[in-house]
């Protein structure tokens, strides 16, 4: 475990407003350096999109917000509390803490990882009831209308294996908005799918930003980042290289290393 | 056929073995299933001791001889003043032993589980007995369920050789009448035809579970 006493006032220092914040976060695998001094505000109801090369560290960054990635140094504040380690001390967090923080921070993954011995419902059900202790009933009701909302209200019995991609990410969705998150991550949710199914996904996507959902999303679609964010953050090589309002972003980006990605994503046809 | 025809009239010895059999064999699949599923957590430990000596369990019980095990159990542990009887000391052997197969079957099970299906329990916060209990467990048993049936069915064999400390089941049986009325052929046949339909069994209770389960993969 090492030390992080250089951030250990920081919490103390955050933006109150900030639902989510990351402040001077280092992470490194062996001797390369992932995340080089990320520092990000998120905001209720925004819509931060992460976007930039692969490998330029913005998945990792989604991962250390929940602590799956467990940062080197720098802190994660989830409204106004420092994460991942015991008040005041450096020491990490026992599981049992962490696991009740994270439960406060909804995540939607690349590859779904829903658990394939559920029913879509008892997916959708199944971390309200047996982790926050919710009454069945009311979970249920819960899950029907999240599940209804998702549009898939006629697979609530069937089991994950015979759902489409699409299908399943709506499943993993409406999952996460089941625990009333403060803020949801998405890994790539729609990398994984048939280009055919990306828009059903991004629908829902679009759905919840509208209503106000606060949402951190990694993605490679630009268009969502054009229409749905409400600020775009640019990564390269384990550094925030530029964030900014969308429009702005992608009509005249400031740094010759976002000019080139959006050009090469032109040109890629996206 | 006079042979058959003795076995036949005696077929009480035989079916009281091939009951006693179907009670051990219950017996040590549920026990050493249990103990095997539970081994699974220390041998998944990320803690480096505890891995390693539940790991030293299992290879241990992967490379003693079943036989050798069951006389040491029997024979062996009066030795230190632990004393059994032979019903005792052979379930608690079929137990243990196997335990260390379930548990080896289980963990590889364990291992090949997609990395982001628990993950994404650590995520919903699950942590502890409950990350196991629902969100590992159950998949783990899903996939492992073909091999635990092979394990079931070396438990029948394996608890064929309890007769070595007179446990009253079907070989033991089978040899009690076969030395009696001298009738070798015919009753060891009927045993093996007892252990035939018991593996049967098995294979067709897990192929049908199997069926239950391919679409909860």
């Amino acid at each position: 475990m090492r030390a992080m006493t250089d951030t250990a006032t920081s919490a103390a220092e955050s933006d109150e407003r900030a639902v989510l914040e990351v402040i001077g976060l280092t992470k490194r695998f062996g001797s390369n350096t992932v995340l080089r001094d990320i520092s990000l505000k998120v905001h209720k109801a925004e819509t931060v999109c992460l976007l930039g090369p692969s490998g330029s560290g913005k998945s990792t960054l989604l991962r250390c917000m929940n602590w799956l990635e467990e940062p080197d140094g720098g802190a994660v504040v989830l409204a106004g509390q420092r994460i991942g380690v015991r008040p005041g001390s450096s020491l990490r967090m026992s599981d049992r803490d962490l696991a009740a923080v994270r439960t406060r921070i909804g995540m939607v993954f690349q590859h779904f990882a829903l658990w394939p011995h559920m029913t879509v419902l008892q997916n959708v059900m199944e971390a309200p009831v047996h982790v926050l202790k919710r009454n069945k009933a009311e979970a249920r009701q819960e899950a029907e209308a999240l599940l209804e909302r998702v549009g898939l209200s006629n697979k609530m019995d069937s089991f994950p294996a015979k759902l489409s991609g699409g299908q399943k990410q709506r499943v993993g969705i409406a999952r996460s908005l089941a625990m009333k998150p403060d803020v949801i991550l998405f890994d790539e949710p729609t990398s994984a799918l048939d280009p055919e199914l990306v828009g059903e996904v991004l629908a829902v996507m679009q759905d919840l930003a509208r209503d106000g959902m606060t949402m951190v999303v990694v993605t490679h679609e630009i268009g969502f980042a054009r229409d749905v964010a409400s600020r775009v953050v640019f990564m390269d090589n384990g550094q925030i290289v530029e964030a900014g309002h969308p429009e702005r972003f992608f009509a005249a980006p400031e740094t010759e290393r976002a000019r080139q990605f959006l050009v090469r994503y032109a040109a890629r046809g996206h | 056929m006079g042979e058959f025809a003795v076995v036949w009239d005696h077929r009480g010895m035989i079916l009281l073995g091939f009951e006693n059999t179907l009670i051990i064999v219950a017996l040590g699949a549920a026990g050493s299933f249990a103990l095997g599923a539970l081994l699974t957590i220390p041998l998944m430990s990320r803690q480096r001791a505890v891995a390693a000596l539940a790991t030293a369990y299992v290879d241990a019980m992967r490379c003693v001889p079943f036989l050798l095990f069951v006389y040491l159990l029997y024979f062996g542990l009066p030795s230190l003043g632990i004393r059994f009887d032979n019903w005792s000391a052979g379930v608690t052997a079929l137990i243990f032993y196997n335990a260390g197969y379930m548990a080896e079957l289980l963990r590889a099970a364990w291992s090949n589980l997609p990395k982001e299906l628990i993950e994404a329990g650590h995520a919903f916060g699950f942590s502890g007995w409950s990350l196991f209990r629902r969100i590992i467990l159950p998949p783990v048993l899903l996939s492992a369920l073909p091999v635990i049936g092979n394990q079931l069915i070396q438990i029948v064999k394996d608890s064929a050789f309890l007769t070595v400390i007179a446990v009253a089941e079907l070989t033991h049986e089978a040899t009690s009448l076969q030395t009696t009325y001298f009738v070798p052929f015919a009753s060891f046949i009927a045993a093996v035809v007892l252990y035939w339909v018991t593996c049967v069994s098995i294979e067709g209770t897990v192929s049908f579970a199997n069926r239950f389960a391919e679409e909860r993969r």
